[in-house]
């Protein structure tokens, strides 16, 4: 196995293999995971069988900095809770996700870290801004 | 048949119709509309039950839509086609019915949609129960509306659209519905008034949404030398194509370039057409952003230009390019999924009968079908006599 894949190794909590139940077992140890292709290097989010770049079964898990860029962001402003951003975050491992900021101030190109937080007894990779900081 | 363009000029439109639109109240299902459709759409084509040998539908309100549908109207199809990609469903049923009839594989289509969101829901309702895992419902996303609002806050980046393009929209959009007494929103609607609206998902407020009405339509096709014996003047499919790249916004590559770039130049190639060539646009706009996307990706302005374009009411009646002149999913009616209103007034447009909204001198139309969340796209081109 390669080991200039993005990310840094990652083990899937013992017995499970289901794509999305390591994922979430990951998160609940506080590790943000996604998977990269053996054979073809990609980075693979949200978590599936096989590679969709090159269809090999191949996949591999992988720890993320969660570290990342907002790509777009659009504010809500329920009724019942404060503003809130909802973001799309391109990861420096080279993936992208949705997730949330507590803050409606942020803009497209910030640079942003993972936080995770227990959200209604589940564990969610929140994002917050990195205030200038690169 | 080895090469689709062996499909242009081969099938025909030959009847359309909505059912009772807006708010139909309480009692009204979401069948109830799509046979009422159903049999005016056969009235206009005349044509009755009896000829009608394959179904297509799609619907939120009830499983397994054409075997529901038939069983109402009194069909027994030999071809039947439930292809579910969200509103731009029923164009796709279009292509695949144009096809089937060309193949031998049934005579006459019926395709039709039927939904009572407003009366009875009072919001969107989703086109199936999700059973597997989200990674987008937990964030606080409102689905679909925030999706778009992710695209607009990132075409504004990136080309520098602005909150007013999109209002341009849809102020355009309501101008034409002004001309259509089929229209739910007729009152007068500024740029200022859009900009003022409520903030529903920055940088979309509740006037660049569409609407949530009640609503069906229908259209029948069949082949272009039984069209050339009925009433009404064929409107002939001159080609179309579909695409879907994600489902999830989250997935979408590049929040400013949809499928529809590659089915709007697919499509045109099929046809043998060009953007110029298209006399009046019917765009699937369940936000202001999708108007200003699809005018990008189906080639009528180049990438980045679209904001520009629909500026100083552009698109809007007089304006250099008629587009959605029914007054669209955002002034005319939106039902949950469009997608067949794009086909019916096409029709409307190519048949000259659109009243006083009616474009002059009008022989190509295209109609663009959108699903998900920028998810699914489908072109058609359809063209009167001239164009074959
Ligand atoms: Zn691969």
């Amino acid at each position: 196995m390669s080991d200039d894949l993005p990310g840094s190794p990652a083990t899937a909590p013992d017995g499970l293999t289901a794509p999305h139940a390591v994922y979430e077992a990951c998160l609940e140890r506080g590790v943000l995971a996604f998977q990269a292709c053996a054979r073809c290097s990609a980075a693979i989010f949200p978590p599936r069988g096989r590679c969709s770049q090159c269809g090999a079964d191949a996949l591999t898990w992988r720890a993320s900095a969660g570290r990342a860029t907002v790509y777009s962001t659009t504010v809500l402003t329920p009724r019942d809770r404060a503003a809130h951003a909802v973001v799309l975050v391109n990861l420096d491992e080279g993936y992208r996700m949705m997730s949330r900021i507590d803050d409606s101030e942020v803009a497209i190109d910030e640079r942003v870290t993972v936080e995770i937080a227990q959200v209604d007894g589940r564990a969610l990779p929140l994002f917050v801004r990195n205030g200038g900081d690169r | 048949m080895t090469d689709e363009r062996a499909l242009r000029g081969r099938v025909a439109i030959v009847g359309v119709a909505e059912s009772d639109l807006g708010e139909v109240g309480p009692g009204v299902t979401a069948l109830d509309l799509a046979e009422q459709a159903s049999g005016r759409a056969l009235d206009d084509a005349g044509l009755t039950i009896a000829d009608v040998d394959a179904v297509f539908s799609h619907s939120a309100f009830y499983a397994m839509p054409t075997v529901t549908l038939a069983e109402r109207l009194g069909v027994r199809p030999r071809y039947t086609d439930s292809t579910a990609i969200g509103g731009s469903s029923f164009l796709a049923h279009l292509r695949h019915a144009a096809a089937a009839i060309d193949a031998g594989l049934c005579e006459v289509a019926l395709i039709a949609y039927g939904s009572n969101q407003r009366s009875a829901a009072g919001g969107l309702v989703p086109s199936a129960q999700n059973h597997i895992p989200s990674y987008e419902t937990p964030f606080g996303a409102r689905l679909p509306v925030s999706a778009y609002a992710l695209a607009a806050a990132r075409h504004m980046h990136q080309f520098g659209t602005t909150r007013e393009h999109l209002a341009e929209v849809a102020v355009a959009a309501r101008r034409w519905a002004q001309l259509n007494p089929a229209a739910f929103e007729q009152s007068d609607l500024t740029i200022d008034d859009v900009l003022g609206s409520r903030m529903v998902s920055s940088p979309l407020t509740v006037r660049d949404c569409c609407l949530v009405t009640d609503g069906g339509g229908a259209v029948v096709v069949t082949s272009a030398d039984r069209a050339r014996d009925l009433p009404r003047p064929p409107v002939f499919y001159l080609g179309g194509a579909e695409a879907h790249w994600h489902t999830s916004i989250s997935q979408m590559d590049d929040l400013t370039m949809t499928a529809a770039s590659e089915t709007g130049a697919r499509a045109f190639d099929l046809a043998g057409l060009r953007p110029t060539d298209v006399d009046v646009v019917e765009l699937y706009d369940a936000f202001t952003i999708n108007t200003l996307l699809f005018l990008e990706d189906l080639g009528f302005c180049a990438k980045g230009e679209a904001g520009d374009f629909v500026t100083g009411g552009a698109i809007a009646p007089g304006g250099r390019l008629p587009v959605n002149t029914n007054g669209g999913g955002l002034s005319y009616c939106h039902p949950g999924m469009y997608g067949i209103f794009t086909l019916i007034e096409s029709t409307r447009q190519l048949r000259g009968e659109a009243g006083d909204r009616q474009v002059s001198d009008v022989h190509v139309a295209l109609a663009h079908g959108n699903g998900g969340m920028l998810s699914s796209q489908v072109t058609v081109l359809l063209g009167d006599d001239s164009t074959l």
